[in-house]
């Protein structure tokens, strides 16, 4: 895996913005995305936000914003004139740093490549946009409202009107093999950017593929094929010049996500908008917070308050630092062993550090960074409940 | 004081299911010893588990007063005994108290092993026995046939025998004339000093450790002084009674009387069944012969599922102990299984109904290890070790020679289920002593090793013959055997509590099996783990447990924080219950699963 050559000490700060609403909801995703029938009245939802966003500034004083980030749901739904307003109020919000980072997530369809332009105009300088896959009997099975074709005009739009663009596949499919992948990833390859995003399909609590996976409609491969899919991911992004900076991102070096990164670092973020979620540094300790997820709901708490937080606590250091290595330990460049003590109030465990080391699991830089190895980034899971047990 | 020669002292020797209870419970209502409002079924059988299983455990006495058709009032001493061959020394105790037993056998089941055992000791107590044939109204019913298999298996005369219903009360009138006419009465004498013999004790949370006792001579009184000749303890009688079935207290008992008494004793262990109990003043010449101790032939760890339980655990063991002194707890410590205790009894069932008791009467979750039997180490040195616990087993070159309990078991099975018994016998190492029939019956004499049988021997035997083939065994000697420890490595370290000793030819199929259940039991690491069976150092049996391939989320970012860190703090709660093997660890699930399957 590569390493972004930059290490930054100091993460940064993010601003992430929900937009929950969808066409339709896709049968693996169990994100907060809602369908609605009627039209939405976009511009209250966008003025809450706007309120909320008020409300995250008064707690983060003084914060450079280094990246906002258009999530959900859908937000390639939006008008470019909301995100306009949206990034407006930041800017009088926050100073934000001379290359601030503003991604927006986008769908393919021909609709939604058409307003590219005039989101570049409003500010976003990065998209990110859900192919999936290049496949349109695949596309159909995962729930996709776009085809192929769609999908390919897309990305010309993409490329020719932003610097930075990236894309969303989801591999290791039902019914996909290894040697399709192979070629599909190749397609991929030749067309992306400078950073793509490689997911291996996750059955997710209460999804339509969670009902059919457990009533035995829908196969996953096993451990030995799903680590063959993950051996080829790893194989062809790093002869492409794509390694994985993250589990499931790639980029090359220089062109990560550096949004994502604030997140994987364990830096601070504000969410607004409905189930969003935050981490913000305060003298007692880390304050997590999280929205009401439903809209209409969150929307009018917000009108009526301001902000609509259902969750707001102070973490504890045990907790901060269980966090700290599972988003730290995603990352090829790994964690700072004395960041972690700073952040959990204790020390790794030298002797599973040692045990993991001698299994090939992890790897101590020169610089004194622990980080995962190629044989370790597979079975990442088993390795942090390893390290923070 | 009763008379003696209207004194009669019986017992009901009877197999499980044979109406022992039921006959004794209508005993009991003809004789008026309980009002009708207060019968409830198996009167004697006062423990829930006795009920509940229709087994009787502790022996119960109970004193009825029958109007005989002589005209005379005669005191009848009904001993109850257990069935079950674990608790076979309470059943000698119980006819050493008495002259004569009613044999009571099914009349369309005819005569069991168990049955057969208990008769002889009653004829070695020299017993005067009564053959019943019970449920006599049924329409399966064979009298006559019945009648002839007592003759041919038993040798007893079995021409007069009583047909009864002791669930409709037929004959039951009879049965009480028949003890009265024809059992013996009681001998003694009055003015001799006191001779009682202790049959029982147990304790009572409202009065203390209670002592059954039956006079053989003199007599015994509230504030006598008392002498146990066995422990050399003194004590004085504060209470004095007997049981119809409830307590009564009584002035005085003579010769041939049986009654309890209490006298401020704290523990069922500072009594000792068999001992005999004289005046402290005046005591008798001789002691009573008395009985062999009752004898710990199974062992196992017991282990509380959740250590926090331990100091509960060991609270519950000594109270179960207050009252029965026949089963032992010592402090054990498992790297597998953590805290627990080595516990002895006198059998498998018993290991059951304790292990039951706790679970029950205390709220324990419990794990059983692998029931074990006392192996006698011969080293080298001349030494000789009594060992019950594989883990304590000495290196092997310090052994000169082990033995191993043998005991002789007497099968009674329908003759269609033959073939698959003797296999069963041949399989745990039998050696054939005796087969001959009995009408359509088989009974088979076979001479086994104990650590055999202490498996699922039982449960075998009644799978393959449909619950038909009953079993009885006694502890004969102990014989020299091929036998070897067999240690379970994971991961290179062996696992204490998944130790046993086996017969050499045994050790492979059942390392084999024990290492494919484990394979599936230990949860993939992130490296590979190699499980084996292994005899000192030579590997017998092995399985591969695959490192894990794939475990990764793939998506993590801002909004999973939360959800995440949730899902590994629950992680890293499930490492803490697992048990540390060096660096592999394995969920107590695993262990119990791993026990259930061997025993």
């Amino acid at each position: 895996m590569a390493r972004p050559t930059h290490l930054q000490t100091d993460p940064g700060f993010a601003v992430y913005v929900h937009w929950p609403f969808c066409l339709s909801k896709c049968p693996y995703c169990d994100f907060n995305s809602h369908v609605r029938s009627e039209p939405i009245d976009e511009k209250r939802f966008v003025n809450a936000i706007v309120t909320e966003l008020a409300h995250r500034a008064s707690l983060t004083k003084g914060r450079v914003l280094r990246s906002v980030y258009f999530g959900g749901g859908t937000p390639s739904l939006m008008k470019a004139s909301s995100v306009s307003a949206i990034l407006e109020a930041c800017t009088k919000l926050w100073r934000h740093a001379p290359d601030v980072e503003v991604t927006l997530e986008a769908n393919p369809s021909s609709v939604e490549a058409g307003r590219f332009r005039d989101y570049r105009k409003a500010g976003v300088n990065r998209v990110s946009i859900g192919v999936q896959s290049f496949n349109d009997a695949d596309l159909k099975m995962l729930g996709r409202l776009h085809t192929v074709a769609e999908a390919n005009a897309a990305l010309d739009v993409a490329a020719s009107v932003f610097d930075r663009f990236s894309f969303d596949l989801i591999y290791a499919r039902p019914q996909q093999s290894v040697k399709s992948w192979r070629a599909e990833l190749k397609t991929a390859l030749n067309r992306a950017g400078d950073h793509l995003s490689l997911y291996q399909l996750t059955i997710e609590p209460d999804t339509i593929f969670e009902r059919l996976f457990r009533a035995g409609k829908l196969k996953l491969p096993d451990g030995d094929t799903g680590r063959a899919f993950w051996d080829t991911t790893q194989e062809l992004t790093e002869a492409a010049g794509l390694p994985a900076y993250e589990v499931s991102n790639h980029a090359r070096p220089g062109a990560e996500s550096r949004h994502n990164l604030i997140y994987w670092r364990y830096g601070e973020y504000v969410g607004v908008g409905p189930g969003a979620h935050g981490r913000i540094s305060t003298p007692a300790g880390r304050r997590a917070m999280a929205t009401e997820r439903h809209p209409e709901m969150w929307l009018t708490v917000v009108e009526a308050d301001r902000q609509a937080l259902v969750e707001d606590e102070i973490l504890s250091s045990e907790e901060q630092g269980d966090e700290f290595l599972l988003m730290g330990l995603r990352l090829a460049e790994g964690i700072e062993p004395a960041r972690f003590e700073a952040v959990a109030g204790r020390r790794l465990d030298p002797e599973r550090i040692a045990s993991l080391l001698a299994e090939g699991m992890v790897e101590l830089t020169p610089a004194g960074r622990l980080r995962v190895s190629a044989e370790g980034f597979p079975v990442l899971d088993a390795v942090v409940a390893d390290l923070a047990a | 004081m009763v008379r003696l020669e209207n004194i009669r002292n019986f017992s009901i020797i009877a197999h499980i299911d044979h109406g022992k209870s039921t006959l004794a419970d209508r005993l009991i209502q003809v004789t008026g010893g309980l009002p009708e409002r207060e019968m409830v079924e198996q009167v004697l059988d006062s423990m829930e588990i006795e009920r509940e299983r229709g087994i009787t455990i502790k022996a119960q006495t109970v004193r009825l007063e029958y109007r005989a058709k002589n005209g005379e009032t005669y005191v009848l001493n009904l001993m109850d005994t257990p069935g079950h061959v674990d608790f076979a020394y309470e059943v000698s105790r119980s006819l050493a108290a008495c002259e004569g037993s009613l044999l009571v056998v099914d009349a369309s089941q005819g005569v069991e092993a168990q049955t057969l055992a208990n008769v002889y000791h009653a004829l070695d107590a020299g017993h005067e026995i009564v053959p019943v044939l019970n449920k006599i109204d049924l329409p399966a019913a064979e009298p006559d046939r019945i009648k002839q298999q007592i003759e041919d298996v038993i040798g007893l005369e079995a021409s007069d025998a009583l047909l009864i219903s002791a669930k409709t009360g037929l004959g039951v009138e009879d049965v009480l004339e028949a003890i009265v006419h024809r059992l013996p009465a009681p001998k003694g004498t009055q003015t001799e000093p006191l001779k009682a013999l202790l049959v029982d004790s147990w304790y009572d949370p409202y009065l203390g450790v209670v002592v059954l006792v039956r006079i053989v001579d003199g007599t015994m009184k509230k504030h006598q002084r008392i002498l146990m000749m066995g422990t050399k303890a003194h004590y004085e009688i504060d209470r004095i009674g007997v049981f119809r079935p409830k307590m009564q207290e009584v002035e005085e008992l003579g010769p041939g009387e049986i009654g309890f008494i209490t006298a401020q004793i704290k523990e069922v262990a500072d009594t000792r069944v068999g001992d005999t109990i004289t005046d402290e003043k005046r005591p008798c010449a001789a002691a009573l012969p008395g009985f062999k101790p009752a004898q710990q032939v199974v062992f196992c760890g017991l282990f509380p599922v959740d250590a926090a339980d331990f100091e509960d655990l060991r609270a519950a063991m000594g109270k179960l102990r207050l009252n029965d002194a026949s089963f032992s707890f010592e402090m054990e410590s498992s790297a597998a299984l953590g805290f627990g205790f080595r516990c002895g009894f006198l059998g498998l069932l018993h290991l059951e109904i304790i292990e039951e008791r706790l679970e029950r009467e205390f709220n324990l979750d419990l794990i059983a290890t692998a029931p074990s039997v006392i192996y006698r180490i011969i080293l080298r040195s001349g030494e000789t070790i009594n060992l019950h616990n594989p883990v304590d087993m000495p290196d092997p070159t310090r052994i000169e020679q082990i033995e191993e309990p043998w005991i002789r078991a007497t099968i009674l099975t329908p003759d269609e289920y033959l073939g698959a018994v003797l296999k069963l016998c041949q399989d745990r190492r039998g050696v054939q002593v005796d087969l001959n029939y009995v009408g359509a019956r088989a009974m088979a004499i076979y001479d086994l090793p104990l650590n055999e049988v202490v498996f699922d021997f039982y449960d075998r035997l009644k799978s393959i013959s449909r619950g038909y083939a009953s079993f009885d065994y006694a502890i004969t000697d102990y014989r020299a055997g091929d036998l070897v420890k067999m240690s379970i490595l994971v991961n290179g370290e062996p696992v204490d509590a998944l130790s046993m000793l086996v017969h050499r030819d045994r050790a492979e199929t059942r390392g084999r099996a024990m290492v494919e259940k484990l394979k599936e039991l230990i949860p993939p690491h992130l490296f590979q783990i190699p499980v084996q069976a292994a005899i000192g150092g030579k590997i017998i049996a092995r399985e591969t447990v695959r490192a894990l391939r794939k475990d990764v989320t793939a998506k993590c970012y801002g909004g999973d924080a939360t959800r995440k860190r949730k899902l590994l703090e629950k992680q890293k709660a499930g490492k803490k219950r697992m048990r540390q093997f060096g660096k592999v660890e394995i969920p107590q699930e695993a262990f119990i699963a791993a026990l259930k399957m061997d025993s």
